[in-house]
């Protein structure tokens, strides 16, 4: 298993441990403005087990993916907001 | 709850009973509306989809659509954002040259009436629409459809009956009829000079031919731009006119909020409301078949719901078989919000000895076939 990883995160490249979650990955790099509720308020991970859907990002054009039950893996292109 | 005297009694504040009851509040009556929900709109009209869309089937069905439609086009200038309401046009799906020759069919009675239609080819169907397969034949663009949130637009309509110092009843369900009113079940009553029924596929009157038809629906989360209109597949004439099998259709909806509405299925003779999984994939594969990659959105919620349905496929409005001061306004099927409208101002019409814009008599609830022998 690699040491790190490489993801990138709205165009930047960030490294990360193998076996995290992207949202995990997401904190790690400084993004704490996953998605933005319907009254535009910032939201980010809340319960991190995939329940209250507040992680929700876009992950290699999917979008309302669920980053606390989404592993990162190499290579992968993440957007927030 | 005390017994109270009314002008008259509206029972079933969905998107029907309302629209009775403001009709007849602006008409002057001091109107009680009631409904075993706690809120408005909480049956059938929470769980359809708020198309409104303008219908060919027959002369009679377009009537009513054509008529309501005017009718929504003027309230919609005054209906709160909640309401949702998006002009976004109907674009109905041909998937063969069968399908497109139908098309053209629809397209030319439209055009006669003086609705606005056009055909799409089928390089103009890919632009109006990306998501939709390749291959399709062509469609059949309907621009002045539109589709609201129609839980919002029932409680805008109801607002009318308390500002003309009527009453809501909610949270209460009524199990007598009479002439002279409604009676609850908790033992109270309300006295009307006329009484209204709106209550959809639940008969509150003994023999009255409308049958409960089950749909499932279900819903996105917020995808902007994946679908641009109301999409309906030209086989849904084909699927869901049978009055006896179950059906599925290609059908899906954009929501202001970016959502995706999908749809639809239709079963007659069950009436358990739970969500049935092979009704569900089995319309879900029909929806991705026109539009693969909605294959890849999130779907948040599913639901079911019943549609009032009559044997010709009409609604019931007017006076109740077997009555004389009690009124029926139900059996709408897939049409309760589209028609609504239309149908309050009839009914009105009726109950104050109005002349009608368009004729009554295809919707009387007298008709032969509505009582059971």
């Amino acid at each position: 298993m690699p040491e790190e990883i490489a993801i990138e995160v709205n165009g930047r490249r960030v490294r990360v441990a193998p076996g995290m979650s992207v949202a995990a990955s997401l904190f790690q790099a400084g993004e704490f403005h996953f998605r933005s509720s319907i009254t535009g308020e910032p939201r980010a991970a809340l319960c991190g087990m995939g329940i209250c859907f507040e992680c929700r990002v876009t992950i290699d054009g999917r979008a309302h993916s669920r980053s606390c039950q989404i592993e990162a893996r190499d290579g992968m292109v993440i957007h927030t907001l | 709850m005390t017994a109270c005297s009314y002008d008259a009694v509206v029972v079933g504040a969905g998107i029907v009973g309302t629209a009775c009851a403001r009709e007849l509040a602006d008409a002057g009556l001091r109107v009680a509306l009631c409904d075993q929900n706690v809120y408005t709109g909480g049956g059938a009209t929470a769980a359809g989809m708020g198309h409104l869309a303008v219908m060919d089937d027959s002369e009679a069905q377009f009537a009513l659509t054509s008529y309501s439609q005017a009718l929504w086009h003027e309230l919609a200038v005054e209906l709160p954002p909640a309401a949702e309401y998006l002009p976004c046009g109907a674009l109905w799906v041909a998937a063969d040259q069968e399908e497109l020759d139908q098309a053209q069919r629809k397209c030319a009675f439209y055009r006669v009436r003086n609705v606005p239609a056009e055909m799409l080819d089928a390089p103009q169907l890919a632009e109006a629409e990306p998501k939709l397969r390749a291959g399709l034949a062509g469609g059949l663009l309907l621009p002045a459809d539109s589709v609201c949130y129609p839980p919002s637009a029932t409680d805008y309509l109801a607002r009318r009956v308390t500002e003309t110092g009527g009453s809501l009843f909610l949270g209460a369900r009524v199990n007598a009829v009479s002439e002279d009113g409604v009676g609850f079940h908790d033992g109270t009553r309300v006295s009307a000079g006329v009484t209204v029924l709106a209550t959809g596929a639940a008969n509150l009157t003994p023999g009255i031919a409308v049958h409960p038809r089950k749909g499932h629906l279900a819903i996105t989360d917020r995808y902007p731009g994946f679908v641009r209109h109301q999409l309906i597949e030209l086989g849904y004439l084909k699927n869901a006119h049978s009055t006896t099998a179950d059906s599925v259709a290609f059908n899906v909806q954009p929501r202001k909020t970016g959502q995706i509405l999908i749809g639809s299925s239709r079963q007659f003779g069950v009436d358990d409301g739970s969500t049935e999984a092979p009704m569900l994939a089995k319309m879900l594969a029909r929806v991705i078949e026109y539009m693969p990659s909605i294959r890849n959105l999130s779907m948040i919620r599913t639901w079911t719901g019943f549609r009032a349905a009559t044997p010709d496929n009409l609604p019931l409005i007017g006076v109740c078989p077997g009555y004389k001061k009690v009124y029926l306004a139900t059996g709408h099927e897939g049409l309760g919000i589209s028609t609504s409208l239309a149908t309050a101002r009839l009914l009105a019409d009726e109950i104050l000895g109005r002349v009608s814009a368009i004729a009554r008599a295809p919707y009387e609830a007298t008709r032969r076939f509505v009582l059971h022998a």
